[in-house]
């Protein structure tokens, strides 16, 4: 069952959302409409789940719509059409009571700016939503601190925000948003205003951090390297509209259109890409009944210059090499295994393009993709060359 | 080109005045008079035990207190210790203690009046569009109209005097709350919300705390607007450094007008430096 799940939402800001609505039903533009009606159009539509334990990033550029997606989920700007489950209850619709009741106990927000209280400590800034909740003193500050020694801020308690750096401000913001102990965390562009080492560090750590806590976490951002990054599954958003959700991969794989396909153009796809998309199907003898004499054969057939030897389940033994085959015919070497060369570069299905360049310009054969022993591909150098210049799936036209 | 208004009568608007006036005397002069009386003695006394306390341990009081606010520094201090001695020297002693309990007290009725109305106008722009013109007319209204009226409610003394003072001296501090909430940003309100805030909860805990050095710069200069009308008031009576100020003046003469007039100068210097240290502490 999803933790969140959102339904037809949209947000019109104006004067007559109703007459912005029904041009949206007409499918006019953004612009025409607000030519039309005066109104603007911050999110048309929007629907999604999100499961528990997901991460799920709203990628956009500027104006996009979604940090008003984001408030609308915590109904800080109220909807204007559709509905907000937030575990069955419609956030959309309660009352101010209950709807103060799911801001306390099951979603917490990080922002921007940290929006962090200046005139409170870095403590009393972490236990605002308890002390809000009425939490006793001794309990909260006990919340809070291990909330603060969880994003590794302990030291600083008593200091006030404007004495840290950007960094060490928005670990207490997220702090702050912990210490609830929230299902549902909205991040709304929580690192964009840290520097870009900073921000690598802190993407990092929350997903260290949900290793361990299974949040379901909804994240907002313009970066697309940090959507693929973090995200679990990614929603992109164009004018209000949510354009594709996908998995990373398939957005890069599969962009739903031109404008994602635009978007994704630029992407670092070392980063992105793995082991299981550039790797081919292997052709292999096996040791158990095939000799020297059959490797060679298959290695002409095909054109290698070396070939994989597996057992009858596939588990990877090692490899042959055309010189060493040719070498133990002409010798009349019959087992296979008496040539067999077994210091093999492996990889497993999920290890990210960057990491297999160096592997693979220091290997004299193909590299293998393994998992749990068995030979699921080989990777040439070409495929790595290859899907980094856009081929291979990942089709983009100036590639 | 007004050829049309010669047919128009005069509108009895002074008329008008005047009646509304009689009329608000006579309906609530059970509430008019037990003020006038309680308050007014209340004033006195307050006024009196000033008075009565030592000089010097007030002054001592004034220096030690200006050290600290001003962050440990002298300046102030001095300032003090010499201003108080002189104003003792010249046997202003009495009036001005009278004058500080009037400033005082107006300024105490200003912000408990100010500071709740400028809460409301940052709230509701309804609000605010009424009262902003009412603030507006509060401020430009010549302060002595509003000596009228508060001798027909409280008769003369002290207590017109801090009729008169609200009403001149409590528009900044109202102005001053609502801007001062006004600017909190956006995002710590929502910051306070997303996290489940009462409307109460996020006025205490965010917004006042946040808007705190504007509302103090808006009872800064109502503090310093109510010690101007201590001139003004005592044409009804009120006592202090003002009466000094009014009889010289009526007598024409420079010298005791100029000493009683420094005093006032000293008096608003110390205070304001005080309301100032306040808000810049911490």
């Amino acid at each position: 069952m999803p933790v969140i799940k959102v339904e037809d939402l949209s947000k019109v800001f104006g004067r007559h959302p109703e007459r912005a609505l029904k041009l949206l039903d007409e499918h006019k533009s953004k612009d025409e409409i607000l030519e039309q009606t005066g109104n603007t159009v911050g999110v048309n539509r929007a629907s999604f789940e999100v499961e528990e334990g997901e991460v799920f990033v709203i990628m956009g550029l500027s104006g996009s719509g979604k940090s008003t997606l984001v408030r609308l989920l915590n109904r800080l700007i109220e909807p204007t059409e559709g509905n907000v489950y937030v575990e069955e209850e419609n956030l959309a619709t309660m009352d101010k009571e209950s709807l103060r009741k799911i801001r306390r106990e099951k979603m917490s927000m990080v922002f921007q700016r940290f929006a962090l209280f200046p005139h409170r400590t870095v403590l009393s800034n972490t236990e605002f939503g308890l002390e809000i909740q009425g939490v006793d003193k001794e309990e909260r500050r006990e919340k809070a601190e291990k909330a603060l020694e969880l994003v590794g801020l302990d030291g600083y308690m008593n200091q006030k925000p404007g004495q840290l750096s950007g960094g060490m401000q928005q670990r207490v913001g997220l702090a702050r948003a912990l210490t609830n102990d929230p299902q549902v965390l909205l991040m709304d562009e929580a690192f964009s205003a840290l520097d870009p080492l900073i921000r690598k560090e802190m993407q990092d750590e929350l997903l260290d951090l949900q290793e361990t806590m299974q949040k379901t976490i909804i994240f907002i951002t313009h970066d697309l390297d940090e959507a693929l990054r973090i995200g679990d599954r990614i929603a992109l958003m164009k004018d209000g509209s949510i354009v594709q959700i996908g998995t990373p991969e398939d957005i890069l794989v599969n962009p739903a259109n031109d404008y994602v396909e635009k978007f994704v153009e630029d992407v670092d796809r070392s980063k992105i890409l793995t082991a299981e998309h550039i790797m081919k199907r292997p052709e292999t003898v096996d040791i158990d009944k095939h000799g020297p004499r059959v490797a060679l054969e298959r290695m002409r057939e095909e054109g290698l210059s070396s070939i994989y030897v597996t057992d009858r389940r596939r588990v990877l033994k090692g490899y042959v090499t055309a010189d060493t085959a040719s070498d133990a015919r002409n010798q009349d070497v019959r087992n296979i295994n008496d040539i067999l060369n077994t210091d093999v570069p492996t990889v497993d299905k999920d290890t990210p393009l960057n990491e297999i360049f160096e592997q693979i310009y220091d290997s004299p054969v193909p590299i293998a993709v393994v998992e749990d022993g068995k030979l699921l591909g080989v990777i040439v150098r070409g495929a790595v060359i290859g899907a980094l210049a856009g081929e291979n799936g990942v089709t983009t036209e100036n590639a | 080109m007004l050829d049309f208004m010669e047919n128009v009568p005069q509108i009895p608007l002074a008329e008008g005045v005047t009646w509304v006036t009689d009329t608000i005397t006579d309906i609530f002069s059970f509430i008019f008079e037990p003020i006038q009386e309680h308050f007014g003695s209340f004033m006195e006394n307050t006024s009196n035990f000033l008075a009565s306390v030592p000089p010097i341990i007030v002054i001592l009081l004034v220096v030690i207190g200006a050290f600290f606010a001003s962050g440990k520094k002298f300046g102030l201090a001095a300032f003090s210790l010499v201003g108080l001695l002189l104003i003792y020297n010249q046997e202003a002693w009495e009036q001005l203690m009278s004058t500080f309990t009037l400033v005082l007290i107006s300024s105490l009725l200003c912000v408990i009046i100010g500071v709740p109305f400028g809460i409301l106008m940052s709230k509701s722009r309804i609000a605010q569009s009424i009262i902003t013109p009412v603030l507006d007319f509060m401020q430009t209204m010549p302060a002595f109209v509003y000596l009228i009226p508060a001798v027909a409610f409280f008769s003369i003394g002290m207590v017109p005097g801090v009729f008169a003072s609200i009403v001149f001296a409590t528009p900044p501090t109202v102005r001053f709350t609502n801007l001062g909430i006004r600017q909190v940003s956006e995002e710590l309100i929502e910051a306070s919300e997303a996290f489940g805030s009462t409307g109460s909860q996020k006025l205490f805990k965010v917004e006042m705390p946040m808007a705190k050095q504007t509302i103090m710069a808006g009872i800064n200069q109502t503090v310093m607007l109510a010690l101007s009308m201590v001139v003004i008031a005592s044409m009804i009576g009120a006592p202090g450094l003002g009466r000094d100020v009014l009889s010289a003046l009526q007598r024409a003469e420079v010298g005791s007008g100029f000493v009683a007039g420094l005093g006032i100068v000293i008096l608003a210097i110390i205070i304001d430096r005080f309301t100032q240290s306040l808000n810049t502490s911490k």
